[in-house]
């Protein structure tokens, strides 16, 4: 169906795509298989007419084609799922459905429309409400609006670009079901992942990734984890995450004790809603859950960056509830930030002026009502050398280092000094198999060094490997804890997640 | 009773000039795009119907040309901030030293001269209707044409495709852009239709409200419409309701200084400035935390097409 | 044949400093495209304004008054845009201080001319800091857009001015003219060498040094760069948002407003409705150009000083009005902001062989 041959394409002189050939055939799951930056994304958005390809061709059913535009592409039948989904949040279902269509009269017919959707959400059995608007959705459901809207563009390729990072396990099953249904009907689907796992569950072809060139195309059915692993990333380590906890008999002491937590959104709605737990010395506690669930918000509470709307948090003996993100720090309470250039950074701004931003109004880097750059120079340095953090410099700005760079750079200033505890929030995410190992060896070495550790993570394979006690959070409730996770309690994980609490 | 309806009636003159700039600004917004140069476009605008009209002696012609007029001068500024990824606020403010430098030198021959312009026509068996009549019915052709653009703005941007474009391009251009729609293109159409409206708002000033060329004359109007935009949330109603506010503000200061006061004149004209951070504080009290329901996501924000992250 | 465009990673200062000037003769060559289409020669009114301000002694010592003001509203301007505050109300905040001296002078009379100025000066900053500060306030507590607040209190500003010196201020010995009596000797700043260039120069230049040692070195400089790159990071390093919000604009206000008391101390020593002549708009010109840094800032200011002043010559020797001052203003900006994205971005054509 789709012939993609010798697709280049660089951004700033770096090859995100390199010379690269893909094809799909009518009626297969072929998966795009390669770590965070292999350039899988990019291939599929030169496929969907989002960038334009520097050199190669595009061949849809036999015929050349040239996207100049994502309409020529949804025109050719391409349609795509991204990552972040691409709906615009203030419009309804329908109105995101019908976005782009050719052919729209000028006065919009909603009901038409409307009968539509609901139509093929029968037939399809995605289930959807056309006049709800997106923001009110939950992620979950603006994923089935995605594909639902693929479908309704009349799409007869569909790519999905890590279409399970946001989902429940027993989700994921929803979807490659779905998936399998699509594929006898005679649709061609591109599965983009970097999970191992699910690629090879679900892929007829698979096609691997690594910095920007295909290292190899094989049939699902000939490949092993680890020939797929060493494709990946050029060495048989699977990324598996070996298990590496700490068994112990006795409880050490509470650091942080949060009763019945209730925390409010940024839209007024409660996120957190009665969470109740305990992080103690030399352990990690494990937070899983589908992001959206109110993760963030507890996080931020917890670093004190979120005002506690009810219910109480203890450090040790002192009663923290309203405690400022500053005394947090000053506490010892460091925090590692999903959001790495966006909460966790200062982009413009160089190393040395990042490094100060957790520490600034404190001796040594303070004198009277001055900021003492050559402490902090002398420091930041201290810190490149022994995190060996890529920079070409101090005085560079921080959005020029590498994400695994920036990560290294966040985790060196908050595990530096005076580490009581830890709240790391998706610290692994969109780095590489190496980057992401030197996270977890610190997460490991902050454990061991007594601090505790609050690991809050969509990776489930990295909250088993690394958690001495797991709790799931759905909807701002901790639905269950679990002493000692391991494998075999991924289902009841799952069902968790979803919503159905350990006890029923 | 009989001083409420002249003074009605006085509001809504005075409001139209505001509600056609916030009209504008409203589709202009919706896109994405922030047009704060709104004073300068006023007053190309007030100058263009103006000088038309005195040389062609026709006061349709003015009000036309100063139409095409607004769209031209604001295509610089879709120019600039569109594809050159600008600064909106700078450019705004670049736009609105340059329209009041612009007017100015091109006014200093014709300052207080006079031209025949537009008037009332009153309209038959409506305007008798009482209260309602002479405040609504007894006004100019422009005034008429507001009324009919504020429905007609209000469908466009909800019931239209072209809305639905506008709407989708101005929170989320990065989805627009995936859905096919190219962002530049939308944000150039409105941003151009705001401007002719825009302008449109200023030439009534010179052609229907005072029928001469003073110099500044919309003393702040063009800012006040700016701040009306927010206060209206976005939305062409409420922007109708917001200026008639405004108007009536305007007339009844206007009535108390011509009726004779101890108050002295400069601490009246401070009324509709007073009035116009009265209303963005409250409307900011009340919409408060969360969504402001109708506040494009993406305001004043340049789209860069095909950039990571 | 296809046009690319890409980001830049870097640019030399060389690259920038052309790019800088490219756009100043672009604008001024529109500005001469303008002039002529309006009957005016363009190398008469530019050879009038060069002559005004840069040709001798006079001019020159012309142009540096008015650098003066210039200076310390770029400054205050720069110092809210650091934290990507819009203080747009630098006209108004300058006016409000020129009115709390002028209100210090009619009050009271201290013999001591140093306590005197001193007294006007600190009177001075605090009313533009109120001033500012107001629309801070409003900013930080409910969110509301400090672009319309200072802008509107700019209008409301220049009306207060009319109402006082049109009112119970005026001299009444000036023959129905609406200006107040002169300042009192002790109520002056001195001025040098003749010229009207006045010892507001020394506020100009130790500011420039303290908003530098400030924002670079100082805790809260690093905090309001912070607010403005990032107000998310802020919020995670503790940074107190609304308060820095309200101080920042005070503190603009109050350069602002002490900028008002030189020029009325130093360079009129009456106040007359004509007193606010735009430079606080000026400022916001003067401070994006100079990106904000305070030593540039001296120099941008003396270029517009010179804008300003050649202004005033063809007002007198060709009759046009200074709002034509205004629009080479404006295109220098439009020019400077088109000339941001040759900054931001390299434009490369390929010949692609088909």
């Amino acid at each position: 169906m789709v012939k993609m041959r010798g697709i280049t394409k660089a951004f700033y002189g770096i090859k995100a795509n390199d010379c690269v050939d893909f094809d799909l055939k009518g009626g297969e799951v072929h998966a795009l298989l390669g770590e965070n930056g292999a350039g899988k994304s990019t291939l599929m958005s030169v496929l969907c007419g989002l960038y334009h390809p520097d050199e190669g061709t595009i061949e849809v059913e036999g015929q050349r084609v040239e996207f100049r535009s994502p309409r020529d592409a949804i025109s050719k039948g391409i349609g795509i799922v991204h990552q972040h989904f691409m709906l615009v949040p203030s419009l309804t279902v329908w109105e995101n459905m019908i976005l782009g269509s050719k052919d729209l009269p000028v006065v919009i017919d909603e009901s038409a429309i409307c009968d539509k959707i609901k139509d093929l959400s029968q037939r399809y059995g995605i289930d959807v409400d056309p006049k709800a608007p997106i923001w009110t959705l939950s992620i979950g459901e603006q994923q089935r609006v995605a594909i639902l809207r693929m479908l309704y563009h009349e799409a007869k390729i569909l790519i999905l670009d890590e279409p399970t990072s946001v989902l429940t396990p027993q989700e994921i099953e929803r979807l490659f079901s779905t998936i399998k249904h699509m594929k006898e009907e005679g649709y061609g689907i591109v599965f983009i992942s970097h999970k191992l796992k699910e690629v090879f569950e679900i892929s007829d072809r698979i096609t691997v990734l690594r910095r920007g060139k295909v290292v190899g195309s094989l049939n699902a059915r000939e490949a092993t984890k680890e020939m797929l692993a060493e494709m990946m990333v050029g060495s048989s380590d699977t990324g598996e995450v070996q298990r590496a906890r700490k068994e112990s008999a006795t409880k050490s002491k509470p650091v942080l004790m949060a009763e019945d937590l209730v925390v409010r959104n940024d839209k007024g709605l409660i996120a957190v809603d009665g969470v109740s737990f305990t992080l103690r010395e030399g352990q990690i506690f494990g937070i899983a859950g589908v992001s959206g669930n109110g993760q963030g918000e507890l996080a931020e509470a917890l670093a004190g960056m979120r005002s506690i709307e009810s219910g109480r948090l203890y450090f040790v003996t002192e009663d923290v509830t309203s405690a400022s993100a500053r005394h947090m720090v000053d506490l010892g309470v460091k925090y590692v930030p999903a959001d790495r250039k966006g909460v966790g950074l200062v982009p413009n701004m160089n190393v040395a002026e990042n490094v100060a931003l957790r520490k600034y109004w404190h001796p040594p880097y303070s004198k009277g009502f001055f900021i003492d750059w050559d402490e902090v120079h002398k420091h930041s340095k201290s810190l490149v050398e022994s995190y060996e953090i890529l920079t070409p410099g101090l005085d560079v700005p921080v959005r020029m280092l590498s994400g695994g760079n920036q990560q290294k750079l966040i985790l060196a200033r908050e595990l530096s000094d005076n580490l009581k505890l830890l709240i790391a929030m998706q610290p692994t995410w969109g780095l590489d198999v190496r980057a992401t190992a030197f996270v977890r060896e610190k997460l490991m070495s902050a454990r061991a060094g007594g601090a505790a550790v609050l690991l809050i993570s969509e990776d489930l394979d990295e909250l088993l490997a690394l958690s001495d006690e797991l709790a799931v959070i759905y909807r701002g409730k901790i639905m269950g804890i679990i002493e000692g996770p391991g494998t075999g309690d991924i289902e009841r994980i799952g069902l968790m997640m979803a919503g159905i609490s350990a006890n029923s | 009773m009989e001083l409420i309806v002249p003074i009605l009636a006085a509001a809504v003159r005075s409001g139209t000039p505001i509600l056609y700039a916030t009209l504008g600004e409203i589709i202009t917004e919706k896109s994405g795009v922030l047009n704060l140069g709104l004073e300068g476009v006023m007053l190309i605008g007030a100058f263009t119907g103006f000088i038309v009209s005195y040389n062609t002696g026709s006061s349709f012609y003015g009000l036309a040309v100063a139409f095409l007029v607004g769209i031209l001068v604001n295509l610089i500024h879709a120019f600039l901030c569109i594809s050159l990824k600008a600064n909106q606020v700078i450019c705004g403010l670049a736009m609105t030293m340059f329209g009041t430098g612009i007017s100015s030198l091109l006014g200093r021959g014709y300052v207080g001269e006079t031209i025949e312009g537009i008037n009332v026509l009153a309209l038959p068996g409506l305007s008798s209707i009482p209260l309602v009549g002479p405040v609504l019915f007894s006004q100019d052709v422009m005034v008429y044409l507001s009324y009919i653009m504020v429905f007609v703005v209000w469908f466009l941007i909800f019931k239209t495709k072209f809305g639905l474009m506008i709407r989708a391009v101005g929170d989320s251009p990065l989805s627009a852009e995936a859905a096919g729609i190219s962002v530049s293109t939308v944000r150039y159409a409105a941003t151009l239709l705001g401007g002719g409206f825009v302008s449109l708002g200023g030439a009534y000033m010179s052609v229907a409200y005072s029928h001469m060329w003073v110099d500044l004359m919309t003393a702040g109007r063009g800012w006040i419409a700016v701040a009306l935009v927010i206060f209206a949330i976005w939305h062409p109603f409420r922007a109708a309701l917001g200026s008639y506010l405004f108007g009536g503000v305007e007339a009844l200061q206007m009535r108390i200084q011509a009726g004779g006061t101890t108050i002295p004149a400069p601490l009246l004209m401070m009324l509709p400035y007073v009035l116009t951070i009265a209303v963005l504080v409250i409307i900011s009290i009340s919409k408060g935390k969360g969504r402001l329901l109708g506040a494009p996501g993406a305001l004043g924000l340049p789209f860069y097409r095909e950039e990571r992250e | 044949m296809r046009m690319k465009i890409e980001k830049r990673f870097y640019i030399t200062k060389w690259q920038e400093t052309f790019i800088i000037l490219a756009s100043i003769v672009l604008a001024f060559f529109s500005g001469a495209v303008v002039l002529h289409f309006l009957g005016v020669s363009p190398l008469e009114a530019y050879g009038m304004m060069i002559k005004g301000s840069l040709s001798d002694f006079y001019g020159i010592s012309e142009t540096v008054a008015k650098t003066i003001p210039l200076v310390m509203c770029s400054l205050a301007v720069a110092l809210s845009f650091t934290m990507v505050i819009w203080n747009i109300g630098a006209e108004g905040q300058f006016v409000l201080g020129a009115l709390a001296c002028t209100a210090l002078v009619r009050c009271m009379h201290i013999d001591n001319p140093l306590i005197m100025l001193g007294a006007m000066g600190i009177v001075a900053a605090i009313a533009g800091g109120l001033w500012g500060g107001f629309a801070g306030f409003l900013r930080a507590k409910w969110n509301v857009n400090e672009i319309i607040t200072t802008l509107m209190m700019n209008y409301i500003a220049i009306l207060l001015l009319q109402y006082f010196v049109y009112g119970s201020w005026r001299d009444p010995t000036s023959l129905g003219f609406p200006m107040t009596p002169l300042f009192p000797e002790g109520a002056r700043l001195p001025q040098f060498f003749g010229t009207r260039i006045h010892a507001g120069i020394f506020f100009a230049l130790v500011l420039v040094v303290v908003i530098w040692v400030v924002v670079r070195k100082g805790i809260w400089g690093y905090e309001i760069r912070v607010s403005g790159q990032n107000p998310k990071a802020a919020d995670y390093a503790g940074i107190r948002s609304a308060r820095n919000i309200m101080l920042v604009m005070f503190m603009s206000g109050a350069i602002a407003g002490l900028a008002g008391m030189a020029e009325m101390a130093g360079l009129h020593r009456r106040l007359q409705p004509g007193f606010a002549v735009g430079y606080g708009y000026t400022a916001i010109i003067i401070a994006w150009l100079a990106r904000l840094h305070p030593v540039t800032i001296i120099f941008v200011s003396f270029l517009f000083g010179a804008l300003f002043v050649g202004g005033e010559n063809l007002q007198i020797a060709m009759r046009l009005p200074l709002s034509s001052v205004q629009i080479l203003q404006g295109l220098i900006l439009f020019f400077l902001l088109g000339g941001e994205f040759f900054r931001n971005y390299r434009i490369s054509l390929t010949f692609k062989k088909r």
